[in-house]
């Protein structure tokens, strides 16, 4: 009796040790399962993102040219960085220029066209693919065919003026329109964030300007009130990928600097045109890429990296923290 | 719908003509004003095609219609710098580097949606701080990585990162891999699939407008990248892509516009003609990427 009350006592045990070990092996699985479908990532990261970090931050207090190998120097690349350098400040300077000037009519552009094709009676597709279009070309052509159209001499824009009686200006051979000349060019591009603002334009809630309507609230009103509370997070989405995208400005700054500088000149290209005319166009991406690439600087590249490093990650943490409040998920599967 | 504007207010009784043609006005106003902004969007296109077509002296002048239309121009830009071997190139690079973004994208975008564990909100916000951070801060270490590797001049360092992961593609794909209802989901465990079997019939067949767009983006931004190709192929002509190649197009050939153009034309064309095609994913990615970003 005793010994069968022990056996029946006994089986659930073991049944429940079992159940457990089988759950335990199933949670193994499952971690193992994710380990697996994570793994691309895991190992790009630590390759591509995590083990770069690191050494940036080595390579930073050390004389690297490729060549020869690494000589510790301290923090005499800070140093010449934040009181050495007479570029390293204009550089920062033109890139703030870009975050204060272009990203917002970036974006105020974006959202009026948007408003404007959210609003046409007929033929939304059309102006949506208009709109669209330039942002689609390749930034090395589209960077040409603007230093071509904005061509001081001979472009079509300065002879238009000319026709009005303006005498058009040197544009990208200028210092002081080469920037705007930019923004120029980065307006003609805004499709991706038009597109965005426009389904998210369509997306209000037409009772809203209803009752707003019917609360006698104007247009200026009802875009005031309803439009750009709704619309609010994909603003601020644009606003930050506007902010992240200065802050890697390359390309066009490159292109336009390198062309406009030869059909000034005539001079064949060198390692010295990036930032014509006089620097103006010289972005802090643009001057990493010239100390770490043309002069080999890499000890000083990486110097350069670690601040950006500090500014972008600032402001990405900031995004990241308060993202809650605004990335809204339409689906269950949390 | 004039006859609309007409007869509705009899109805309605609402507006008054006034304020009847002070819509209409606005209407007007607002779409010649839509279709002005158009034309310039347009005019870049229409210059660059234009003076693509023109002889050397003309593009010099202020004329702005060719005059005569010098088509062998187009012929003229594969005589004066290889495009096909850069168009082979950047197919090279975009085909690959997309295909193995896709595969390695994917697995940690269901990871990061539909799996539950410990550490997944801190994995994903590595995602997003690695989505977010500008290249040049990791780019001096990568590319001493690839110089080590012996592998600085050709298309390798461009392709690679691409199967191992992209922080976007994920961001991206796990943005829509949660919208997919669990239910089928939980219908395909009932029916006794795997997860990697679910992931990659049930999940990849559902979410096929998503990876379209993110194959699409990729395609699209390989096709495009200037900063990689520069620093990797910059100093291998034989490995340029087409927009290093354009970007050295004119020192090879000092100041003739025209056939720079056309070289742009060229460039541009390919781009155009896949969206035309492909319309519908484009502009459903874009949407993705903001209304649920």
């Amino acid at each position: 009796m005793t010994t069968s009350a022990a056996g029946a006592a006994l089986a659930p045990a073991r049944v429940a040790a079992d159940r457990r070990r089988a759950r335990r092996r199933a949670a193994w699985r499952r971690r193992g399962l994710v380990l697996l479908f994570m793994s691309p990532w895991i190992a790009g990261f630590g390759v591509f993102f995590g083990y770069p970090l690191v050494m940036s931050a080595y390579l930073s207090l050390n004389h690297y040219d490729l060549l020869s190998a690494p000589r510790w120097v301290g923090l005499a690349n800070y140093r010449y960085l934040f009181h050495g350098d007479p570029l390293v400040w204009p550089a920062a300077k033109n890139t703030l220029w870009l975050v204060a000037f272009m990203v917002p009519l970036q974006v105020l552009f974006a959202f009026g066209i948007a408003q404007m094709v959210a609003r046409a009676r007929r033929g939304v597709g059309v102006f949506r693919t208009v709109f669209y279009l330039p942002a689609l070309a390749p930034p090395v052509a589209a960077t040409l065919g603007f230093v071509y159209i904005l061509n001081p001499a001979t472009g079509p824009v300065n002879a238009a003026l000319s026709h009005l009686g303006i005498e058009g200006p040197l544009w990208f051979n200028s210092p002081t329109w080469s920037k705007p000349s930019l923004v120029l060019l980065g307006l003609w591009g805004i499709g991706n964030t038009m597109i965005i603002f426009l389904a998210a334009i369509i997306d209000v809630p037409k009772h809203l300007y209803e009752s707003a309507e019917l609360d006698g609230a104007g247009p200026l009103r009802r875009l005031v009130y309803v439009t750009l509370p709704t619309i609010s997070p994909v603003i601020l989405f644009a606003v930050v990928i506007g902010v992240i995208d200065a802050m890697q400005y390359f390309t066009q700054a490159y292109v336009a600097a390198d062309i406009a500088s030869g059909s000034a000149s005539n001079a064949a290209s060198g390692a010295n045109n990036l930032g014509y005319p006089e620097d103006s166009t010289l972005f802090y991406p643009v001057l990493l890429y010239q100390q770490g690439f043309r002069y080999f600087n890499m000890g000083y590249a990486s110097a350069m990296a670690m601040v950006l490093l500090a500014v972008a990650l600032a402001f990405v943490l900031l995004i990241v923290r308060h993202s809650r409040r605004w990335v809204h998920y339409q689906g269950g599967g949390k | 719908m004039s006859t609309a504007e007409v007869t509705a207010p009899l109805v309605r009784r609402r507006p008054p003509a006034a304020v009847r043609r002070r819509r209409l006005l606005a209407s007007v106003a607002q779409h010649s004003l839509l279709i002005a902004a158009g034309l310039i969007f347009l005019a870049p296109f229409a210059f660059i095609g234009l003076t693509a077509l023109m002889t050397n002296d003309q593009a010099l002048s202020a004329h702005v219609w060719p005059r005569p239309f010098v088509w062998h121009n187009l012929v003229q830009v594969f005589h004066e710098a290889p495009l096909w071997r850069y168009a082979w190139n950047t197919t090279l690079y975009a085909t690959l580097a997309t295909i193995g973004l896709v595969l390695s994208s994917a697995p940690p975008a269901y990871a990061l949606s539909r799996m539950r564990w410990r550490g997944r909100n801190a994995a994903f916000a590595l995602v997003l701080v690695a989505m977010l951070l500008p290249p040049q801060v990791t780019v001096v270490p990568v590319y001493v990585l690839w110089a080590k590797l012996h592998l600085v001049g050709t298309l390798w360092p461009l392709i690679a990162p691409n199967w191992l992961g992209d922080a976007f593609s994920i961001f991206l794909l796990r943005q829509f891999f949660l919208t997919i209802p669990e239910e089928y989901l939980d219908a395909a465990r009932v029916d006794g699939c795997g997860e990697v079997r679910i992931l990659f019939s049930v999940v990849f067949r559902l979410a096929r407008p998503a990876l379209a767009a993110v194959a699409l983006f990729s395609f699209l931004y390989c096709f495009n990248d200037f900063f990689g190709p520069l620093l990797y192929t910059g100093e291998n002509p034989a490995h340029w892509t087409l927009s290093v190649g354009l970007e050295q197009f004119r020192t090879l050939r000092q100041v003739e516009w025209n056939l720079t153009m056309a070289a742009t034309l060229v460039v541009m064309a390919p781009v155009i003609l896949v969206f035309f095609l492909a319309q519908k994913a484009f502009v459903e990615g874009i949407t993705l990427t903001g209304v649920k970003g």
